[in-house]
C-alpha cells in the first residue's frame, strides 16, 4: 500500500508554490494517501505482462516538417499579458535562478 | 570567504573529478514543437505563437528535422540510439518557460553510451559519453533595477519568449577522472573538438558568442587515491573556450579551500563572471526528484527505424580531428599556419579551392590573408563573404598566367564582392591587367630614369637600395600594371648592371 508522509506532502506543496497551514496539512495529508491508495488499486488489476503507457494511443513517430508557419505578432502575443515593458513581458522580481 | 589554494597545491592533495554538459542549438529552421522561426536577434516575442507561449490548449508536434539532428550527433558521439524513446516534462516555476515545465527527455535519451577521444598535448584522453537527449530552449530573461542587472537584487524581469522552444540537444559526459592537472585543458579541447564536430555536422551554427553552444561545468574533488566522488558544483552556461578552463582552475582551487579548512563543499550551482575567472554561488541543487518528471503526454515516443539511423550513419562527416590532421600533412602546413586556419574557420574553403587546383598555400594566402581580413570588417564569416572557392581559383590562375599580380588581384576581389561579373569582366572594366608588352613599361622606365638622375647615379655606385624609388615611379606610371619582376630586369639592363 502506498503511503505520503505529511512532511512528504509539506514538499510538494512547496515544490507547487502552495502555501498550507499546519491544519490543511493535516486535512489533505490523509486525503492524499486515500487517492494514492485508490489509483494503485490499478496496480492489482494488471498482470506483469502489460507495460505501463504514458499515451492511450499506439502511435510512434509523430512529426512535422522543419518549415516556419506564422505564429503571432508581438502585440498578439503581449495582449494577454498582466504587464508589459520594452516589448517583454513583465514578470515580478525572480528568485531562485535560470535553468 | 574560503581561501583559494594555488591549482598546483590543491592538486597535489586531490584528484578532479568533472562532468560537462553541452547545450548545443539546433540551427533547424523552426522550433522543437511549432512552427516559429529560430533566427537570433529578432525583436523580442516576434517569433511567438500559442505553443512555445503554453497558452491552453495549444499542442506540440515534434520537429523530424531536430530528431535526425538529434540522431546524427549521437552517431557521431559514437553513441547508441534508442529504439524508442519518450519525451519528459520537466517541472519547474520560472518565467523563462511559460508552461512551467520544460519538455526535455528523462530517463530515455534519444542517445547514450558514446565517447569522444580527445587530444591533450600529444596525450588522448577518453572522454565518454553518457547520454545525448533532446529538449527546448527556454525564454531570455531581463533583470530591471538592482546594482548588477544579475537576477539578485533585481525589481522585475522582462521575458522574451523568441528562443523559448528552439532545438536543444544536451550532450552530458560520465565523470571524466584521472584528468590530473591536465583536467583544464581536457575539458577545454573536449568543448573545442565537440564545437568542430558540432560544425562539420552542420548541425548548429556553433557560436559560443551566441549562445548556441553553452556548457556547464561540474566539478569534485577527492582525496588523493579516494575511489569515492566528492560533493560538486555545478558552473552553469560557460561561454567561452577559455573559460571553461578557467572555470574549472578555479573551482578546483575553491574546492582545495574549503576541504583543506575542514568544510564541505555545497551542491549548488555558481555563475561564472569572465572579468574576473571567478564564480559565485547560484541556489542550491535541487534534487532530481524535485522536478517530477515524467511522461509527456502531450507527444507520442520517438522510435526511429534502425533503417533510418544506417541511413542517418552514412551522412557522417570524416571524424573533424582525423581531417584536420590529414589535411594538414597534405597541405603542408605548419601548426601555426593549421592553427590560423582553424581559427578563421578556413580549411574547408581551402580544401574547396585546392579542389579547384590551386596550391594549398596559395588558397591558404587568399583566404586568411586576404578574405579574412574582409569578412571581419565586415562583421560577417569568411564562408559568408562573397567569394567563392571557385572563385579564388580562377583568380589565382589570371594571377599564375602574369595577366594580374597580387596587388591586382585585391583588386579583383573588390569587384568580386561588389558582384561585378567574372574575374575576367571585372578586370576588363576596371582596366586591371598587367602590362605585357615591354613598350609602355620601356618608355616609363625611361621617363623615370630620365627624371632623378642622382638615383641612377647611386645605382650604378652600387646602392641597389635606390631602384626601390625607380621601381615606385614606374609603378605609378604603369598604374601599377607592370610586372614588377619584369621592370626591375629592363631597369637593370639599361643600367647595364644585368
Amino acid at each position: 500500500m502506498p503511503e505520503i508522509s505529511r512532511d512528504e506532502v509539506a514538499h510538494l506543496a512547496d515544490l507547487a508554490r502552495i502555501d498550507l497551514s499546519d491544519a490543511e496539512l493535516d486535512h489533505l495529508a490523509p486525503q492524499l494517501a486515500k487517492i494514492l491508495e485508490s489509483v494503485a488499486s490499478i496496480s492489482a488489476a494488471v498482470s506483469d505482462d502489460v507495460p505501463a503507457t504514458s499515451h492511450p494511443i499506439p502511435l510512434t513517430n509523430v512529426f512535422r516538417d522543419d518549415v516556419v508557419t506564422p505564429g503571432l505578432t508581438a502585440e498578439e502575443a503581449l495582449a494577454m499579458a498582466p504587464a508589459t515593458d520594452q516589448q517583454r513581458f513583465s514578470v515580478p522580481r525572480i528568485l531562485g535562478d535560470e535553468q | 570567504m574560503t581561501t583559494l589554494v594555488p591549482f598546483d597545491k590543491a592538486l597535489a592533495a586531490y584528484d578532479p573529478a568533472m562532468g560537462l554538459e553541452v547545450h548545443v542549438e539546433l540551427n533547424t529552421n523552426s522550433k522543437m514543437f511549432c512552427g516559429c522561426p529560430t533566427e537570433f536577434g529578432a525583436e523580442p516575442n516576434t517569433q511567438v505563437c500559442p505553443t512555445c507561449l503554453g497558452l491552453p490548449g495549444a499542442l506540440p508536434v515534434v520537429n523530424h528535422k531536430a530528431v535526425e539532428s538529434a540522431i546524427r550527433i549521437g552517431l557521431a558521439l559514437n553513441c547508441e540510439i534508442a529504439e524508442w524513446c519518450r519525451f519528459a516534462r520537466k517541472n519547474y516555476f520560472y518565467p523563462d518557460m511559460p508552461k512551467n515545465f520544460q519538455t526535455s527527455q528523462y530517463d530515455e535519451p534519444i542517445a547514450f553510451e558514446g565517447y569522444m577521444d580527445v587530444e591533450v598535448e600529444g596525450e588522448t584522453f577518453r572522454v565518454e559519453i553518457e547520454r545525448a537527449h533532446m529538449e527546448e530552449d527556454t525564454g531570455k530573461s531581463l533583470h530591471v533595477g538592482g546594482a548588477t542587472g544579475r537576477i539578485h537584487g533585481a525589481d522585475y524581469s522582462l521575458v522574451d519568449y523568441n528562443r523559448a522552444g528552439i532545438p536543444l540537444i544536451e550532450i552530458v559526459t560520465k565523470p571524466i577522472i584521472g584528468a590530473g592537472e591536465k583536467a583544464p585543458l581536457v575539458a577545454k579541447a573536449y568543448v573545442a573538438q565537440l564545437r568542430d564536430l558540432i560544425v562539420a555536422l552542420g548541425v548548429s551554427d556553433a557560436r559560443m558568442d551566441q549562445g548556441s553552444i553553452r556548457a556547464d561545468v561540474n566539478l569534485s574533488l577527492a582525496p588523493k587515491g579516494s575511489d569515492k566522488l566528492g560533493t560538486r558544483s555545478e558552473t552553469k552556461n560557460v561561454n567561452s573556450l577559455r573559460s571553461v578552463e578557467r572555470a574549472v582552475r578555479f573551482e578546483v582551487s575553491r574546492h582545495a579551500g574549503i576541504l583543506n579548512e575542514g568544510g564541505k563543499v555545497v551542491q549548488e550551482t555558481r555563475h561564472f563572471h569572465e572579468d574576473t575567472g571567478e564564480t559565485t554561488s547560484g541556489r542550491e541543487k535541487s534534487d532530481a526528484e524535485d522536478y517530477r518528471y515524467f511522461p509527456e503526454p502531450d507527444l507520442v515516443p520517438v522510435a526511429p527505424s534502425r533503417e533510418w539511423v544506417e541511413e542517418l550513419r552514412g551522412t557522417l562527416p570524416e571524424n573533424p580531428t582525423a581531417k584536420k590532421t590529414r589535411l594538414q600533412v597534405e597541405y603542408g602546413f605548419t601548426d601555426l599556419e593549421m592553427r590560423d586556419v582553424w581559427a578563421a574557420g578556413a580549411l574547408p574553403l581551402i580544401e574547396a579551392t585546392v579542389g579547384e587546383g590551386v596550391a594549398p598555400q596559395s588558397a591558404r594566402k587568399w583566404w586568411v590573408a586576404e578574405l579574412l581580413r574582409r569578412a571581419n570588417d565586415a562583421g560577417v564569416e569568411l564562408a559568408e563573404v562573397g567569394v567563392t572557392p571557385a572563385q579564388v581559383a580562377a583568380v589565382q590562375k589570371l594571377v599564375d598566367a602574369k595577366t594580374i599580380n597580387d596587388k591586382l588581384a585585391r583588386q579583383v576581389f573588390d569587384g568580386l564582392i561588389a558582384d561585378e561579373g567574372t574575374p575576367e569582366e571585372i578586370i576588363e572594366k576596371r582596366g586591371l591587367a598587367l602590362v605585357s608588352d615591354d613598350g609602355p613599361l620601356i618608355a616609363a622606365i625611361d621617363d623615370a630614369l630620365a627624371a632623378q638622375p642622382d638615383l641612377v647615379e647611386k645605382i650604378k655606385g652600387g646602392n641597389m637600395g635606390a631602384i626601390g624609388a625607380i621601381m615606385g615611379a614606374v609603378m605609378k606610371a604603369t598604374r601599377g600594371q607592370a610586372d614588377a619582376g619584369r621592370a626591375r630586369e629592363l631597369i637593370l639592363e639599361k643600367l647595364g648592371l644585368s
